[in-house]
């Protein structure tokens, strides 16, 4: 079989989004870990933080070569998985032909599992407006107040500032947590998909897959969500 | 005279003796010899695959869909096969004499031998093709009880036997297809045979999507178009099932053997008024848990469960002690028959009796409960227990019946009536399931051959599948064998125009009518007639009247038919008016052999011939043949009789007590 | 089981053949008892329609017993009706009520385009099975059935998926037009068995990419198909069908 076909095929589409998928899904873990750093500027923690932790975790993750190159990594495979979905929607949309006038509607399905695209058509608009917010000002135009830590030792980008500054527009705030709902929907449905996409099928292990994938999904969005939303509030501040 | 072409030699060797010496095709040969194979159902996929396997240019035909829809898709319980696997003292032999017993001594003896003797080859066979066949915790194949047999020979997949072995037919169909040996027509009928110099040298179909007629060349042709039992409208049969093939071939000049020997199935689901289209069977394998009972009381109005276990009569048992409730199904039938008529039927229309699973569900309960090392277990597990356990046995079947019934048989006895199954009568062959027609053969339910007046159950998957896959690829070898300097013969050949030209006259014909009555309300009528005078119970004056009533309705039917729609289109209406217009004939026929047929056997009872126990009486002296009746005009029919010569089995009173 | 009556007003789909518009076409049918089936129904509206002189329902049906796989009606909305693992024609009209509108469409997929009202042509998933949904054995060649033991629980799952009917209702309800439940129903039907196993690669690649050229999508989990399945096939069955395709795939050497 050739590997054009293997990967084109009606399964082959599948398993493209489905690795591209969990890749993503593993950055998000990275990308959650990482941002959710400030949290330790909370008054449980250690409100004198300002966001140092997060600081210099995001320059670590600038600066590591392996990491730029996983990086690269990374936007190719958004690409990949938003075209393909793209095309896997398109092809799919035309196999009906003629529609229903009553359609089965959430009978038989969860409306999220029937809306990926328009999910991830949404995560896209927000990820658009997400790396014009961060990562253009950080790694291409690098116009960012820079900090010193460390007695002057290590000086980096205050990114933590410029989430704050970003988030005190209640409009981006509600934007994001938008954004986050849609990326929660859009994973409560990936996540086991994309397992069974390959191949996983032993109903012990899609059972724990199932949980593992909800858990996921409103952990991780949860944890994005307050981020602008604690920023807004003052709850996490550069004070 | 009517030659069985029964092979000499002791009856255990015949077989062997006759494939040993038949004659052979080349592969060469074989590819140039075309054979037209009108059905999909077990014994036509069956037959179609193996003779494309063998090489010949295979032509096949269904009127469905696709061919894995045909009929034998709905069997339910099982299939039967000497082997033995349960060391309960069954063998090829017991098999063979529980048939001929079986059928109240109305079969060949040759044939059934034969069939008793392939029997175990078809569950290899299956195995081998993916049939998932039921199977014990040990990994080997599980078998259950059907009627008439003290042995457990019964293969099965849960209640959906039928389709299994269909699908496994059907794959390797469509393997052949896919190489090309086959070429598949759906959703196209046979309407017309067509002979050249005495020989059956192809056929007309109509398309069924467009309405066009097309003519088909072959050297041989195999009818494998199923059963007849929808001549009574309410039967088990799927709504298509028709006779107008075998009735076709029957015109031509084929003779119909024994048309009378209908089966009334005991355990169906019963009518629910004038809207019923078609009756659900509950598979006989029931039988192998239920009891059947009516109450003690005549009109007793209680609900079952609340009739006391001395209140009820659980008269299979009673009468039958011996075989109980897993009595051959004519025997059942008549039994249930004699009860609701007697006054003590159940249920609103009194036309019913109980088919109960409350001791069963007991029973197995109690089993589990041990299996698992229960003491001491509640009466309320116990139930739970046992309904699992009857749930996988027949899960599908309990579904079935609460869907149609609404009311849930793991609580509430099911509510049973006989209603007409299976059709024993059909074209008449020989031992190389040859018709009278050179070339012509019929295979599965549509011949008449194995199961004389009664069939037992699990019994006709078994010769559908010997019939097509061991039975047919060596006999038609033994008449191809002289074809082999036969030219396909072009479809331009007068007789083909001619055959053509009459089946579209008959269809303008039956379009043109243009009266006021519908096909369906004529089969309806027609199904009236036979199921009240012809049915479970025969007698001379009711059938001389259905004699007449029925020549009677296919005058009215020429002259006040109504169809809608066109010729060329698709036309469901005209498809079944053709084939209502057949059964109307054919039911004629019935009636005038169970005239004739002045006893009672098997699934045959006359009310003149019983015994003082209300029990079949057969009249070997007079009767020990094969009624073969060839067509020779409208009404007219000539009996020839083809004498049973019984060699190893010695006929007796059948006894189930 | 109380029993009533009921009207009722149909919203049926019409459609001369496969080249003609369709259009939407409302009847009203009276006095329908509870006990009928959906098809019985129908074929008193049919019978009505034959006597006024038009052309009925054409709709497929044939065994009514929920097997042969031949019914195939949208009810409502849903492929075979409102009630769950049931074929159209076990469908009884104990489902409905008096006053009720019941819209009826055919099968709507690219692969399976409508021959005339009701009906669509299937023909597509004979031509999926034709590309290897079979074992490759000749009459005769067979070995006694208890030679190769089976599993239980593999023989069960094994029979579990080949109970589909082949209706196609999985197509129809899938957002995808997706043929996946029936494909891995045939491919677990027989991958699950020790005699399936010696063609069981070149059988999942080759029924995949014949479905993909009967044009049905994707499956995208959505789970429709499951839902309305009238033989509950599982859709863990298209997961054991996308292992078998990485499997074969990424093995073979062509
Ligand atoms: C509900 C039910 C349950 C049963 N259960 C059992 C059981 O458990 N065990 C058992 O042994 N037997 C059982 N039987 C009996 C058994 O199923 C049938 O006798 C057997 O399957 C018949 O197979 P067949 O191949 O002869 O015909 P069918 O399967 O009926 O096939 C007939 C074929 O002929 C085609 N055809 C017919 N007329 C034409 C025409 N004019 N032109 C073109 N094609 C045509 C049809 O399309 C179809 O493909 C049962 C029967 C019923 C009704
Ligand atoms: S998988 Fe279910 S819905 Fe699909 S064709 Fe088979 S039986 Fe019908
Ligand atoms: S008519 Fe056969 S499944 Fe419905």
């Amino acid at each position: 079989m050739k590997w054009s076909y293997f990967f084109t095929s009606a399964i082959g589409k599948k398993i493209v989004m489905a690795l591209t998928g969990l890749f993503l899904i593993s950055f998000l873990i990275v990308h959650v870990g990482l941002n959710s750093c400030i949290f330790y500027d909370l008054r449980w923690f250690d409100p004198t933080d300002n966001g140092e932790m997060f600081n210099k975790a995001a320059h670590f993750m600038g600066s590591a070569l392996v990491i730029r190159i996983m990086e690269i990594g990374l936007f190719l495979f958004i690409i990949v998985h938003i075209v393909q979905g793209y095309v896997l929607e398109a092809k799919n949309l035309s196999k009906r032909g003629q529609g229903y006038n009553v359609s089965l509607g959430n009978r038989g399905s969860k409306w999220y599992s029937r809306s990926m695209a328009i999910l991830g058509t949404l995560i896209f608009l927000f990820l658009i407006m997400h790396i014009s917010h961060f990562w253009v000002p950080s790694r291409i135009t690098s116009n960012l107040q820079e900090v010193t830590y460390n007695k002057g030792t290590v000086k980096v980008h205050n990114l933590f500032l410029r989430m704050f500054e970003v988030f005190q527009n209640p409009i981006v705030v509600i934007l994001y947590v938008l954004g986050c709902i849609s990326l929660a929907y859009h994973l409560v449905h990936g996540f086991t998909s994309a397992f069974r996409t390959m191949g996983v099928y032993n109903k012990k292990y899609l059972a724990m897959l199932n949980s593992i994938g909800y858990g996921f999904s409103i952990l991780v969005c949860t944890l994005f969500a307050l981020m602008p939303i604690s920023m807004y509030f003052h709850w996490v501040s550069p004070n | 005279m009517l030659d069985a072409k029964i092979p000499e030699g002791p009856l255990d060797d015949k077989w062997e003796d006759y494939k040993g010496h038949v004659k052979l095709v080349n592969p060469s040969n074989k590819r140039r010899l075309e054979i037209i194979v009108i059905g999909s159902g077990l014994a036509g996929a069956s037959a179609a695959a193996s003779l494309g396997e063998l090489g010949y240019k295979v032509k096949c035909f269904c009127f469905q869909d696709s061919p894995r829809r045909a009929h034998s898709i709905a069997a339910q319980g099982g299939i039967n096969a000497a082997k033995n696997y349960q060391n309960d003292g069954d063998s090829v032999f017991r098999l063979f004499y529980d048939t001929v017993k079986g059928g109240d001594y109305r079969s060949r003896e040759a044939n059934v031998h034969r069939l008793a003797e392939v029997s175990a080859h078809i569950i290899d066979q299956c195995v081998a093709q993916g049939v998932p066949f039921a199977r014990e915790y040990g990994g080997l194949l599980s078998n259950r009880s059907f009627g008439g047999t003290q042995v457990q020979r019964t293969f099965y997949a849960a209640g959906q036997t039928g389709q299994q072995l269909l699908i496994g037919a059907y794959q390797a169909l469509e393997r052949q297809i896919a190489l090309g040996n086959v070429a598949m027509y759906t959703r196209h009928e046979m309407l017309e045979l067509v002979m050249i110099d005495g020989k059956a040298r192809g056929i007309i179909a109509r398309n069924l999507i467009s309405g066009e007629l097309e003519r088909h060349f072959g050297h041989a042709v195999l009818l494998c178009s199923g059963g007849y039992g929808n001549v009574f409208y309410l039967s088990t049969n799927a709504m298509g099932s028709n006779t107008t093939a075998i009735w076709k071939a029957h015109k031509k000049g084929a003779y119909f053997g024994n048309p009378c020997y209908t089966q009334i199935h005991p355990t169906c689901i019963p009518v629910t008024g004038e809207h019923q289209s078609k009756l659900t069977l509950m598979s006989e394998s029931l039988r192998n848990d239920g009891r059947i009972w009516v109450p003690k009381k005549k009109g007793d109005n209680r609900k079952p469960n609340e009739i006391p276990a001395e209140e009820r009569d659980y008269y299979l048992e009673r009468r039958y002690p011996a075989y109980g409730n897993l009595v051959p199904r004519d025997v059942a039938s008549r039994a249930a028959k004699e009860r609701c008529d007697a006054g003590y039927g159940v249920g609103t229309s009194k036309q019913a009796v109980y088919l109960d699973f409350a001791s069963a569900i007991e029973r197995y309960g109690h089993v589990e409960a041990s299996k698992r090392g229960l003491s001491n277990v509640d009466a309320d597990t116990i139930i739970t227990f046992g309904k699992e356990v009857i749930k996988e046995k027949y899960g599908n079947l309990f579904d079935m019946y609460e869907k149609i019934t609404g009311e849930n048989p793991y609580v509430v006895p099911m509510r049973i009536y006989p209603a007409v199954h299976y059709t024993m009568g059909g074209l008449w062959v020989d031992y190389e399931l040859m018709t009278t027609i050179q070339g012509l053969y019929a295979l599965g339910e549509c011949n008449f051959s194995d199961h004389g007046a009664n069939r037992l159950g699990a019994s006709a998957l078994m010769q559908g599948l010997a019939d097509g896959y061991f039975v047919i690829p060596y006999t038609i070898g033994n008449y191809l064998a002289n074809e082999i300097g036969t030219a396909v013969i072009p479809t331009s050949h007068p007789a083909f125009v001619d055959a053509e030209a009459a089946v579209k006259e008959r269809l303008e014909t039956l379009m043109n009518i243009k009266g006021n009555q519908t096909a369906e309300s004529f089969h309806k009528r027609l199904g009236k007639i036979m199921w009240d005078k012809c049915g479970m119970a025969r007698n001379a004056q009711g059938l001389q009247e259905a004699i007449t009533e029925i020549q009677q309705l296919k005058k009215e039917f020429w002259s006040d038919l109504k169809i809608s729609g066109a010729i060329k289109d698709f036309n469901p209406e005209l498809d079944k008016a053709g084939r209502v217009a057949d059964f109307i004939e054919l039911g004629e026929l019935i009636c005038k052999d169970a005239l004739q047929r002045a006893e009672s056997c098997g699934g045959h009872f006359r009310e003149e011939s019983q015994t003082e126990e209300g029990e079949a009486l057969r009249h070997d002296a007079e009767f020990m043949y094969v009624s073969a009746w060839e067509y020779v005009g409208d009404h007219k029919w000539e009996l020839h009789k083809e004498e049973l010569e019984y060699e190893v089995v010695k006929p007796t009173q059948r006894s189930y007590k | 089981m109380e029993h009533y009556t009921m009207n009722l007003t149909l919203k049926v789909w019409r459609q001369a053949n496969n080249k003609s518009e369709g259009r939407f076409e409302t009847y009203q049918v009276n006095g329908i008892s509870s006990e009928m089936s959906f098809l019985e129904m129908f074929d008193i509206l049919n019978e009505r329609l034959v006597i006024e002189g038009k052309d009925p329902i054409a709709f497929d049906h044939d065994c009514r017993e929920g097997i042969c796989g031949m019914c195939s009606m949208h009810i409502n909305g849903r492929p075979h009706g409102p009630w769950h693992a049931t074929t159209t024609c076990q469908l009884h009209m104990r489902a409905f009520k008096d006053g009720d509108t019941i819209v009826v469409e055919p099968w709507r997929a690219v692969g399976f385009p409508v021959i005339k009202d009701l009906i669509t042509d299937r023909s597509a998933f004979d031509r999926i099975v034709q590309a290897g949904g079979f074992i490759s054995i000749n009459t005769g060649n067979a070995v006694d059935g208890n030679s190769i033991p089976i599993e239980k629980a593999k023989a069960d799952a094994s029979f579990a998926a080949a109970a589909c009917i082949a209706c196609g209702a999985c197509v129809a309800a899938c957002k995808n037009a997706s043929a996946s439940l029936f494909l891995s129903a045939k491919i677990a039907h027989l991958g699950l068995l020790p005699q399936g196993q010696p063609e069981r690669k070149d059988r999942v690649l080759s029924m995949i990419a014949q479905m993909d050229k009967e044009q049905f999508g994707s499956c995208t989990f959505t789970g429709a198909c499951e839902a309305v399945c009238p033989k509950e096939i599982s859709i863990t069955n298209i997961s054991r069908m996308n292992k078998d395709y990485l499997m074969a795939g990424l093995s073979s050497e062509k």
